[in-house]
């Protein structure tokens, strides 16, 4: 048994753990800067920055997830590679697209073909955590864009009575107190990430779930020296713990967040913090 | 966190940049990883079967470099065709549909015949419940036929679909099913076979000529000096050549 989890193949499903957390651990923070960026923009005072935080919004919001991480990716990877064509392979005289096929010169390729499978492995993640950003940074705009809203107008306007520019009253007065309206938002978000990233593999990322249906799909004993039947039962079970186990402590670290955001504010719960402590 | 959003950026450019100066052409050669025994995950994680040493093989008769890539059976012609790897060696029979958008290498097996497995011998294939991976010939097959077909992604699934009662039969390649067959007391062989497909061989781009000629001569020699037949007795792929 000890031998059996100790497989080679064993220790890339353990791996690919690591895979999903770093991910997570890039994703969520891109996302938010996405997310941040695409609020700034829809609320800003010129009008076209204002329709593209808005369309942005909209559209990323609108489209199945699937869809974009079939479509998008393909597209962003071509497009990569369109760009470095036209820098590196000006005197290419063969048409990129030939019937079904994609072509750029060889040195326009991404990674190219001859860098170690390791190197398509990064850009394939890096591929990932991008489209991931970009696609829970439209909700997290979305959430964002609310929570500015939602800090009381008197606040602001004060801010201006005492003499701050539009700039100072936004980062001093509206982005330090907007967090504890978004945090709900954005905490449902984290969850819906968390279980997202079983998309990973429609990315060409090997991920847990990729590997604990190949680790427990039945094995015949020509094939291996551990041969069995249709375990998959068990390691998607264990996928279940892993999920169930990592969503929970995500509550309470937002929980501990919650209570220090809330601290001196003017909310119902900030409130009750200050009578508990009078 | 900032750092690490930099280190990854650094490293994704160094990747594209460490080796834009590089010569050589490595072949990227595609499979699925999930179709024993043509090709499979073996314990140590790489990819193990039949295309496996064929493809090395090969590669070392044509003097090239080649590098193992899997891919999801679904998505595996359109990585292709956008360029993710230059060849398909994943089991994939010949068919006029698939020629249209990629092209093959002359067979590398005979025409295998699919079989069906089933929990019992008097199986009703024409009101019954067939299964078959999605975008196979098997599954063509079914269709064509006008019975019901139960398709699925992999086809680890099309088997516990069987197992479990939700399909009656399934149709795939015999020489997947045998060692299935085998192993399992529960499941079996039917007597009737189809004749479908025309062999199994390399599937490329269409407009990558060179590489395909080069491939097709490395299989034409080792049909000649014996070579793919000893490989297709020792992982059992059907008749020889």
């Amino acid at each position: 048994m000890a031998c059996y989890l100790s497989t080679p193949k064993h220790m890339a499903f353990y791996w690919s753990f690591g895979t999903v957390l770093v991910l997570l651990a890039i994703t969520a923070p891109l996302a938010l800067v996405f997310g941040f960026g695409g609020a700034t923009a829809a609320r800003a005072q010129l009008a076209p920055v204002r329709w593209f935080g808005k369309a942005y919004i909209a559209v990323v919001r609108g489209v199945p997830d699937i869809a974009f991480f079939l479509f998008f990716v393909i597209a962003l990877d071509q497009g990569f590679e369109y760009l470095r064509h036209q820098v590196f392979c000006p005197d290419w005289d063969q048409p990129i697209r030939q019937g079904n096929d994609f072509l750029v010169c060889p040195a326009a390729k991404l990674p190219l073909s001859t860098s170690p499978q390791v190197w398509h492995e990064i850009y394939g993640f890096f591929l990932a955590v991008l489209t991931f950003a970009i696609v829970f940074g439209a909700f997290a705009a979305n959430v964002l864009f609310g929570a500015m809203r939602a800090v009381p107008q008197p606040q602001l306007e004060t801010a201006a009575a005492y003499g701050m520019t539009p700039r100072q009253t936004f980062w001093r007065i509206l982005v330090p107190q907007m967090w504890v309206y978004a945090l709900p938002g954005l905490g449902n978000l984290w969850m819906v990430l968390i279980k997202a990233t079983p998309l990973l593999f429609l990315l060409g990322v090997e991920d847990i779930v990729y590997w604990a249906r190949e680790l427990g799909g039945t094995k015949t004993a020509r094939f291996t020296d551990y041969p069995h039947g249709d375990w998959r039962m068990w390691y998607f079970g264990a996928l279940l713990l892993f999920y169930l186990a990592f969503t929970k402590l995500s509550e309470m670290v937002f929980d501990r967040v919650m209570l220090r955001l809330t601290r001196g504010q003017a909310t119902l719960a900030g409130e009750a913090q200050r009578k508990a402590a009078a | 966190m900032k750092k690490l959003i930099l280190t990854t950026t650094a490293l994704a450019l160094s990747a594209s940049m460490a080796f834009a100066g590089g010569h050589g052409k490595t072949v990227r050669m595609g499979t699925e990883g999930a179709y024993p025994p043509y090709n499979f995950i073996n314990d140590k994680g790489e990819v193990d079967g039949f295309e496996r040493e064929l493809g090395d093989e090969l590669c070392k008769r044509a003097q090239l470099t080649c590098e193992w890539v899997t891919n999801e059976w679904d998505s595996i012609i359109p990585n292709l065709v956008s360029g993710n790897y230059d060849t398909i060696i994943a089991g994939m029979s010949i068919t006029a549909e698939r020629d249209e958008v990629i092209d093959f290498t002359q067979n590398y097996t005979q025409p295998d015949p699919s079989a069906y497995l089933a929990k019992s011998a008097d199986v009703d294939l024409a009101g019954g419940v067939l299964a078959a991976q999605t975008g196979t010939i098997q599954a063509a097959f079914v269709a064509q036929q006008g019975w019901t077909l139960l398709e699925f992604a992999t086809p680890e699934e099309t088997v516990a679909a069987v197992r479990n009662g939700e399909a009656d039969a399934l149709l795939a390649d015999k020489s997947f099913l045998k060692p299935i067959a085998e192993e399992d007391a529960e499941l079996m062989l039917l007597a009737r076979e189809e004749l479908i497909g025309g062999g199994v061989g390399m599937g490329l781009r269409e407009s990558d000529g060179e590489l395909r000629a080069k491939f097709d001569a490395a299989i034409q020699s080792m049909k000649d000096d014996g070579t793919l037949n000893a490989l297709i007795v020792k992982w059992e792929i059907g008749e020889t050549f």
